[in-house]
């Protein structure tokens, strides 16, 4: 029983849903974006301290589902430190992931923790909720402070 | 009349029988869109197959025949909801459109600065944002009534928000959200009290599927709904206004139908309805909601509404097994909407959208989550997403023991 759903609700995301890391405002931030889901209310304003092309702190504040909390907050882990064309290429791989039937963790190495949100692919409603954050650090790296919503 | 047997009902609308993700289908999103019954399908398939024609125009066989059906629905909804005429019936898209209808037609030409409308704070965005927009165009004040913490309205801070200036008092008869049954006949007369110039526009979305609504015992002055909420097709809808009020009314959007005569310079409207109702109207729509109407009037309102306060107490009932569950909207005199959120086993929120995924991937369960267009509603209540199981008289016990066993394994899923 409820094997579909414990894919898609992994413990790693069922934990970062709960307690979200980096959830907080940023003072020293440097790009401020908000996102917004309007298909399920979501909301959440990300902050990017950028050092020329590299990230180097990110943290964000909102609330959502358990899907884009934890996204949220995994993005957050991962791009710390990252330059900016590795976060665009992270986006690209991981929106793959979601939306693409044939491809495979393997094709999508450097994916790491991100993996977990592999199980999103078998429910389209949720890839908005998994990539709100994503498209709302497209905003900030972009340096537009207008809101930003999954719907394109 | 039909004895009501659920079972029968059940096996009237054809999308029951359906299976989601391999579980029988356990429709509790009633109070988004009701199903329909074959006779309602069927007779969208015969008017498209053997009438389909535009109305009021063509001297031929067709466009006589779809005139005469299409007027003919009018004449039904005219007699379910008790109007004393057909001129009162008018078809719009939903009950959106008819209350911006009103807004933009008995607002714009009555509705002055300094005026007062008074609305409530557990109104649908439907019957909120055509006023605020009215009240920017005319410098007019929005007043609300504010509930108490059952969902309730405090019809004394209503009493005390009348007052020469309130024009129009806009409030649901019940509300998508709560449930709550408002008090619209005391809400009706105290407007009516306060000034003759008082107008009452009742939203009854959520009504009309499950109690009879008499316009003339009401005395209301507009009262509005959508077909697809009473098992009718999408996209066609009523306003019912008084006639003497509609009369003085300017038209709403203007175009073919609703003109006596056209010359370049000026135009001589129709009498109400067809002043209302420019452009070719969703005929086929129509009549399938005369169709609806035709399936409901077999069974007697007294007995669905039994059906579904005894669903809604067994649901009340069977809720509390789950622990963390937190009702919102416990309003004495409610319909069979129930409306909450649940905390996992530390306390913390389980968010809707993941609930209503759970329900629906485990039990089949279809609920709405999110904030149900009611976003003020739910800064109420200090929540910023619920779920809502809304039922209709073809729901029965087992459609509940889905609810609750899909609420289980979310439970175990969010220790």
């Amino acid at each position: 029983m409820m094997s579909d759903l414990r894919e898609l609700y992994q413990e790693m995301i069922l934990d970062h849903g709960r307690n979200p890391r980096h959830h907080c405002a940023m003072p020293e931030a440097n790009r401020i974006a908000n996102g917004f889901n309007q298909f399920c209310g979501d909301r959440l304003t990300l902050y990017l301290k950028l050092e020329q092309d590299k990230i180097s702190l990110v943290s964000f504040q909102g609330s959502g589902c358990a899907i884009s909390m934890a996204s949220a907050s995994l993005m957050s882990e991962i791009l710390s430190g990252k330059m900016i064309n590795e976060a665009e290429n992270l986006f690209n791989n991981f929106h793959q992931l979601l939306t693409h039937d044939t491809t495979t963790l393997q094709q999508l190495p450097d994916l790491e923790k991100l993996a977990v949100f592999a199980g999103v692919k078998a429910y389209p409603a949720r890839v908005k909720c998994a990539t709100l954050a994503w498209h709302t650090l497209q905003a900030a790296l972009k340096q537009t402070t207008e809101w930003v919503s999954t719907e394109d | 009349m039909k004895i009501f047997d659920v079972k029968k009902i059940r096996a009237d609308f054809p999308i029951l029988q359906q299976k989601i993700k391999g579980k029988p289908l356990v429709y509790l999103d009633n109070a988004a869109s009701t199903q329909k019954p074959y006779s309602v399908i069927e007779r969208l398939d015969h008017y498209y197959r053997y009438e389909n024609s535009n109305v009021h125009r063509g001297i031929h066989t067709l466009s006589e025949l779809a005139t005469e059906e299409f007027e003919l629905s009018r004449e039904k909804i005219q007699q379910f909801i008790h109007a004393k005429s057909f001129a009162e019936i008018i078809f719009v898209r939903g009950t959106t459109e008819a209350i911006n209808l009103v807004a933009q037609t008995y607002g714009l030409s009555q509705i002055k600065a300094g005026d007062e409308i008074i609305i409530s704070h557990m109104e649908h965005h439907a019957n909120i944002v055509p006023w605020q927009i009215l009240c920017s165009q005319t410098d007019a004040k929005l007043r609300i009534i504010p509930i108490n913490e059952a969902g309730e309205l405090l019809l004394e801070e209503y009493y005390r928000l009348l007052n020469p200036k309130t024009k129009l008092v806009a409030i649901c008869h019940i509300s998508n959200t709560l449930g709550t049954i408002n008090p619209i006949k005391q809400i009706i007369d105290n407007a009516h009290a306060n000034s003759p110039k008082t107008k009452v526009l009742i939203d009854g979305a959520q009504a009309v599927a499950h109690q009879k609504v008499d316009v003339q015992a009401l005395d209301c002055d507009f009262y509005v709904f959508s077909g697809h909420k009473l098992f009718a097709p999408t996209g066609i809808g009523v306003l019912y206004g008084k006639q003497e009020l509609l009369a003085t009314l300017p038209p709403y959007q203007g175009g073919g139908s609703m003109i006596t005569e056209v010359h370049l310079e000026r135009s001589h409207y129709r009498e109400p309805p067809y002043k209302f109702e420019a452009g070719t109207p969703h005929i086929a729509g129509a009549i399938g909601l005369g169709a609806a109407i035709d399936y409901l009037n077999q069974f007697n309102f007294d007995e669905i509404k039994q059906h579904e306060q005894q669903l809604l107490n067994y649901a009340n009932k069977n809720l509390q097994s789950i622990q963390g569950l937190n009702l919102i909207g416990t309003a004495k005199e409610k319909t069979a909407i129930l409306n909450f959120t649940v905390n996992d086993s530390r306390g913390m929120r389980i968010h809707g959208h993941d609930i209503s995924d759970v329900l629906n991937t485990e039990a089949g369960v279809a609920v709405r989550a999110g904030q149900h267009c009611t976003m003020p509603l739910m800064q109420r209540f200090n929540v910023d997403s619920t779920v809502r199981a809304s039922l209709a008289f073809y729901n029965n016990k087992e459609d509940i023991d889905a609810l609750i066993n899909g609420l289980q394994a979310l439970k175990q899923l969010f220790r």
